[in-house]
C-alpha cells in the first residue's frame, strides 16, 4: 500500500508535482498515466525518498521508505533513468545491491536467470542494450522478493517479446498479491496490464478510477444511429446540450443523449432504425480527452 | 538475448535481514574491488611510491662523484625514499573522487540510496573502506621504498641511514597517514561536488594552486597562512627535519586531520539532505 497525500514538489519556480493525493493498493496492478513530463518519474522519486517533498507526504506500508529497515524487502523498484554502474558487470552489480541485506549470491543468480540475463551476466553493464539494461532493472527490483513492485516506463526500450514478457511479468505479481505500481505515457499499454489508473497531468491528479469507469466518464455518450430517415431523427434529437454529426447520408453520430432515448424517440414517430450503437471511446481517446488541457509540450500546427 | 523467456514464478526468499552498517561496508568493498578503475589506480599510485624513489636512488648513486658539495648537502635519503609520495597521493586523489562521483555520474547513487535510503551509512563505509585500503597498501610501499633505495644507495657507499633513526620510520609512517588523509579529503570533496572533474578541480586547486600563491604575499604573512593550509600542513606529517615555518609533525597532522573532519561534515549534511 502507498499512500500519497497533498504530494507537492517544486524544482526552483517550477512546480513538478502539485498537491497530488492517492492510494495504491495491494494485489492489482495500479498503472500511473500521464503525458511526459506530467510528474510521473518525480512522483515515484518522492515515494523513494530520493527526492524530498516540498510538502505533504507519502509513506509506503505505514512508514516513509527511508525508515525501513530492510528497504529492499518492502519496495523493488526500477526508475526510468539509469541506476547502473557501467563499468561494473550485472552480477556485480546485483551482488553489491544484495550485501546491503544479506541476500545470498544464489539469489542473485536465480533472478539473472530469471530476467533472461545468463549469458551476458558476466559483461559490462555499460555494452547493454537499452532492453537488457531494463531486465537488469527488473532483476534488481525483485532482488528483496518485495511486497511493493514501483516501475517507471518498464517498457521503454524493449522488443516486442520483451514488452509481452513485462506484461506477463506484471500480472504475475499482481497475482502473487503483491503491490503493483507502474507508470507509462502509452494509455494502449495500461490498457493491457492495469485493473486502476492513476491520471497525472502537469503535476496534478486528473483522475484516480478504474479502467472501465475511465473510459466510460471519458467517452460522453456518443451514440452511432443508422437510419434512412436520419434528417427527421436529426430534427427531433436536436436541443440543448446535443451535437450531431453525419459522416454518411444514412448515419448520424449524436452525442449529449443516451441511446435509449433516441430508441424512444424514433418509436414515438415510427422513425426505423438500421443501427443503434452506444460508442465507446478508445482508451487512447479518453486519456487524450482528460488531458488535452495538460499536454506541456503540445505539437502546434506551423 | 534468448528468443523466448519463459515466466517462471519468482522464488520466494526465506531468509530476510536489514540493513546493517557492516553489510553495507561488504556492499561497498563488492563495489570498490569490481571496477577496473580501482584497480588501475590503485596500482599505478603503488607503482610510483615505488619507483620514484628507485629511481632518484638510482641517478644520486649514478652522479654522486659529479656532484658539487652543496649539491650533495641536499640529498636527503628520506626525501628520496619518500619521493613517490608527492605522486601517488595524485592517484589516491583522483581514484577518491571517482569512487563517489562514478556513482553519480553513471546513475549508480540511485540504486545505492534505494538500497541503503538513511544513506550516511554508505559514506561512512566508503571513507572507512578506502581509509583502510589507502593505509594499507601504502605504509609497505613506502617501508620498501626506503629499504630499496638504501640497497641502491649502499651500493654507492652513500647516504645511509637506518629505520631505527630518530624520526625515520615516523616520517615514513606520516608519509602513509599523509596519503591515506588525501585519499578521505578529496572522496569528501567528490560527495560535496558530485561531479567527476569538478571534484579534481577543486582538490588540484587546494592542493597545487592555492599553496604557491601564498608567495604573493609578504614573507611574514606567507608563513602565518600556509602554517594552516591542508597540504602544507599534511606534508609535515612525512619531514624529516621540523620546517621552522611550520608546525611540527603532530599538531601540523592535527590540523590536515580537521580539514579531513570539516569536509566530511559537510558531504554528511548534503548528502543527507540533497535530492538524487
Amino acid at each position: 500500500m502507498i499512500e500519497a497525500s497533498n504530494l507537492t514538489k517544486d524544482y526552483g519556480e517550477k512546480r513538478a508535482v502539485d498537491d497530488v493525493s492517492f492510494a495504491v493498493r495491494p494485489g492489482i496492478v495500479t498503472g500511473f498515466l500521464g503525458p511526459n513530463g506530467s510528474g510521473k518519474s518525480t512522483t515515484m522519486r518522492l515515494i523513494l525518498g530520493l527526492d524530498a517533498p516540498t510538502q505533504g507526504d507519502v509513506t509506503i506500508n505505514g512508514k516513509h521508505y527511508r525508515d525501513h529497515a530492510a528497504p529492499l524487502h518492502e519496495v523493488g523498484a526500477l526508475l526510468e533513468a539509469r541506476s547502473i554502474h557501467t563499468g561494473r558487470s550485472a552480477s556485480n552489480h546485483l551482488l553489491a545491491l544484495a550485501k546491503t541485506h544479506g541476500i545470498s549470491r544464489r539469489r542473485v543468480d536465480d533472478l539473472i536467470d530469471l530476467v533472461g540475463l545468463h549469458e551476458v551476466g558476466r559483461k559490462r553493464a555499460g555494452k547493454f542494450s537499452l532492453g537488457m539494461g531494463q531486465r537488469l532493472g527488473i532483476a534488481a527490483a525483485l532482488l528483496g522478493d518485495p511486497a511493493t513492485i514501483m516501475l517507471d516506463e518498464p517498457v521503454n526500450g524493449l522488443d516486442p517479446e520483451g514488452v509481452h514478457w513485462m506484461r506477463n511479468l506484471l500480472r504475475q505479481l499482481a497475482s502473487e498479491g503483491r503491490t503493483v505500481f507502474v507508470s507509462s505515457h502509452l494509455m494502449s499499454e495500461m490498457a493491457l496490464t492495469a485493473d486502476h489508473l492513476i491520471v497525472i497531468g502537469r503535476g496534478r491528479l486528473i483522475a484516480d478510477t478504474s479502467i472501465d469507469d475511465f473510459v466510460r466518464k471519458a467517452s460522453g455518450d456518443r451514440v452511432r444511429v443508422r437510419t434512412p430517415e436520419a434528417t427527421r431523427l436529426r430534427e427531433l434529437v436536436l436541443g440543448q446540450g446535443v451535437s450531431v454529426i453525419s459522416s454518411e447520408p444514412d448515419v448520424i453520430e449524436v452525442e449529449g443523449v443516451t441511446s435509449q432515448r433516441i430508441g424512444e424517440l424514433a418509436a414515438e414517430h415510427r422513425i426505423v432504425l438500421h443501427e443503434l450503437t452506444p460508442l465507446q471511446a478508445s482508451l487512447e481517446e479518453a486519456f487524450m480527452e482528460l488531458t488535452r488541457e495538460d499536454v506541456e509540450f503540445k505539437s502546434v500546427a506551423a | 538475448m534468448n528468443a523466448v523467456t519463459p515466466i517462471v514464478k519468482i522464488p520466494h526468499l526465506t531468509e530476510r535481514g536489514h540493513v546493517t552498517q557492516s553489510r553495507v561496508v561488504a556492499s561497498e568493498w563488492t563495489k570498490f574491488i569490481t571496477l577496473r578503475s580501482t584497480l588501475w589506480s590503485l596500482g599505478v599510485g603503488m607503482f610510483l611510491t615505488l619507483a620514484f624513489p628507485i629511481l632518484f636512488a638510482t641517478v644520486t648513486g649514478a652522479r654522486w662523484g659529479q656532484m658539487s658539495p652543496h649539491e650533495r648537502a641536499d640529498r636527503n635519503p628520506l626525501d628520496i625514499a619518500l619521493a613517490g609520495v608527492n605522486v601517488a597521493q595524485l592517484a589516491i586523489a583522483v581514484l577518491g573522487v571517482l569512487v563517489i562521483t562514478g556513482e553519480y555520474s553513471t546513475g549508480m547513487i540511485r540504486s545505492t540510496m534505494l538500497a541503503v535510503p538513511k544513506r550516511l551509512p554508505v559514506l561512512w563505509a566508503k571513507l572507512g573502506l578506502y581509509a583502510v585500503v589507502s593505509f594499507v597498501l601504502t605504509l609497505p610501499a613506502v617501508i620498501i621504498a626506503f629499504y630499496a633505495s638504501q640497497a641502491i644507495l649502499d651500493r654507492h657507499h652513500i647516504l645511509q641511514i637506518s629505520i631505527s633513526s630518530s624520526g625515520v620510520f615516523r616520517s615514513l609512517l606520516g608519509g602513509a597517514l599523509y596519503v591515506t588523509l588525501v585519499g578521505v579529503f578529496a572522496m569528501a570533496i567528490g560527495a560535496i561536488v558530485r561531479n567527476t572533474a569538478g571534484g579534481i578541480a577543486l582538490f588540484a586547486g587546494i592542493f597545487f594552486v592555492i599553496p604557491p600563491l601564498m608567495n604573493i604575499f609578504p614573507t611574514n604573512w606567507n608563513n602565518a597562512i600556509s602554517r594552516w593550509l591542508p597540504s602544507e600542513a599534511g606534508r609535515q606529517l612525512f619531514a624529516l627535519t621540523r620546517d621552522p615555518n611550520r608546525y611540527a609533525q603532530w599538531p601540523s597532522g592535527a590540523i590536515f586531520l580537521g580539514y579531513c573532519v570539516l569536509a566530511i561534515a559537510i558531504a554528511a549534511v548534503l548528502m543527507r539532505r540533497r535530492d538524487v
